[in-house]
């Protein structure tokens, strides 16, 4: 009993006595090697057309691309609508107040496909915009924008009362306040939640395929259409997202941290 | 200096805090303000510094009544130096930056005048190596003298300090006391709400007792303390002197 915990003790990690480097890395290379297998095992026979798929990957490339220029492009316009509607939401005149609301809680209610479907066969086509991509980007960043404009209210709520009497007593206006004293704060709060919907826009944009933009989501279709090789097309797909959201995700982490200690 | 209110009311909610209160105070260097915490004080402070306005009556400054709109009021407030007992300072910035945010976005001043102002006020508060700091890296007394430094950089005809030391231990309560003796001794005029009455003894020149929705008792700090005229400022002042 003795030799056999303490033979397979290095791969326990306990409160006190953590896990050292050497069960870490052989319990990491334990999985990997064992999930490999499963995955052979599995799959060997059936996935054997990845020169089919590499002839085209151009249009992965390219997809990979679209989708990049599409979430950047939603995350700054979604941003600016997040930050718009936050004061909206504060503002002294209700029309406008209950204008952001509306906007708010309705599309935080709606599935995005709804969303999409909607504003491109619905709106975008009622009113003659023909740019796919433009559209998507809109559709995205309206989407993203409730979600965003959420955390910065939250933001701007945490902003203690003193801080706007203290910004008052020295004789700022409520522009001024907002831009000198408040905003700031907002920004070191909502900069973490911010780079977490940065990923969720990367993962969302691939439901603008339903539209026919060619986004990644796209190109791995049409390479699994043209090819017949399901696997080979869509373990690409699930490979360049991750490059995607795993980094921004990452940073998420970081500026938590990071503002954890500051405040 | 002469501060009046002239029927002055102010509510919240059901609660009458300062009820038709007529007074008024002529002082030369320092008033300050004295009574059990929930009688008023803090919102007589308000009233004076501008922050609030009274539901009823007028706030008057050396025979002016102090205007109802929020912008004559912030124009009002350019004049004077606030601060409250504690959370002033803007955390995002440095100590230095604290001071020189007024000094550029409210009073016009250069950026390159105002570092200069505001390095010579935090040397003037012993704080000239700590220019560079976040708040939160700051003692709670060198944030208060950051606050005092940041309220006084633009020279303001009068100081309000709302307790300014009830947040802080001791020690700190003391370097704190220091700078507002000093600041008295050089000539601004101060306003000051506090619990320290050996310091509202030795540095006011006159002293009010705030509760039950009006100023029970007023005078020279001498007279007040040594011989009070109401019961209910005697009882007080008993209790809190009594360890």
């Amino acid at each position: 009993m003795a030799t056999a915990s303490t033979s397979f003790g290095v791969f326990f990690d306990r409160p006190g006595r953590p896990a050292g480097l050497l069960g870490r890395g052989l319990s990491l290379a334990l999985l990997v090697a064992g999930y490999s297998l499963l995955c052979w095992l599995a799959f060997s026979k059936s996935i054997q057309n990845w020169e089919g798929v590499l002839d085209y990957r151009v249009t992965f490339w390219n997809g990979w691309m679209n989708t990049i220029r599409i979430s950047a492009a939603a995350l700054v316009l979604s941003t600016l609508i997040g930050m718009v509607t936050a004061l909206a939401r504060r503002s002294p005149f209700l029309p406008l107040r209950y204008t952001a609301v509306a906007y708010v809680e309705t599309v935080r209610g709606l599935p995005l496909v709804v969303l999409v479907l909607f504003g491109f066969y619905g709106v975008a086509n009622a009113l003659g915009w023909q740019d796919r991509v433009a559209v998507g980007i809109g559709i995205l960043s309206l989407f993203s924008g409730a979600y965003i404009a959420e955390m910065i209210r939250a933001g701007i709520d945490s902003v203690g009362r003193s801080q706007w009497d203290s910004a008052r007593a020295i004789g700022l206006g409520t522009v001024q306040t907002y831009r000198l004293v408040v905003l700031p704060q907002v920004a070191r709060q909502t900069l973490p939640p911010l780079a977490g919907q940065f990923s969720s826009i990367i993962k969302d944009s691939s439901l603008l395929y339903i539209i026919g933009i060619p986004e990644l989501t796209f190109a791995a279709n049409q390479v699994n259409s043209a090819t017949y090789s399901t696997f080979e097309s869509f373990v690409p797909l699930g490979v360049c997202y991750l490059a995607l959201t795993l980094p921004v995700s990452l940073l998420s982490k970081w500026l938590e941290r990071r503002t954890r200690y500051e405040t | 200096m002469r501060v009046s209110l002239d029927g002055v009311v102010k509510a919240f909610g059901p609660q009458r805090v300062l009820d038709r209160v007529v007074w008024e105070a002529d002082f030369e260097h320092a008033l300050a303000l004295i009574g059990p915490s929930g009688g008023g004080k803090s919102t007589l402070m308000r009233l004076l510094a501008g922050l609030d306005t009274p539901d009823e009556g007028r706030v008057m400054v050396d025979g002016k009544a102090l205007p109802v709109d929020e912008g004559a009021l912030r124009a009002y407030r350019r004049g004077t130096g606030i601060v409250f007992q504690s959370f002033n300072l803007f955390p995002h910035l440095s100590a230095l930056e604290n001071v020189i945010l007024p000094l550029v976005h409210v009073h016009g001043m250069g950026r390159r005048e105002a570092e200069g102002v505001a390095a010579s006020f935090l040397e003037r508060f012993r704080l000239a190596g700590h220019g560079h700091k976040q708040p939160a890296l700051l003692s709670g007394g060198q944030r208060q003298r950051v606050a005092i430094a940041r309220a006084l950089a633009h020279s303001p005809g009068l100081l309000l300090l709302d307790e300014p030391t009830s947040a802080l231990d001791p020690e700190m309560t003391s370097e704190v006391l220091d700078v507002i003796a000093e600041l008295r001794d050089s000539g601004q005029r101060i306003v000051l709400v506090t619990h320290e009455m050996g310091f509202a003894r030795h540095t006011a020149d006159v002293v009010a007792f705030v509760d039950g929705g009006g100023i029970l008792e007023s005078g020279a700090a001498a007279e007040f303390f040594g011989n009070p005229k109401k019961p209910e400022t005697a009882r007080f002042l008993e209790k809190i002197l009594k360890y």
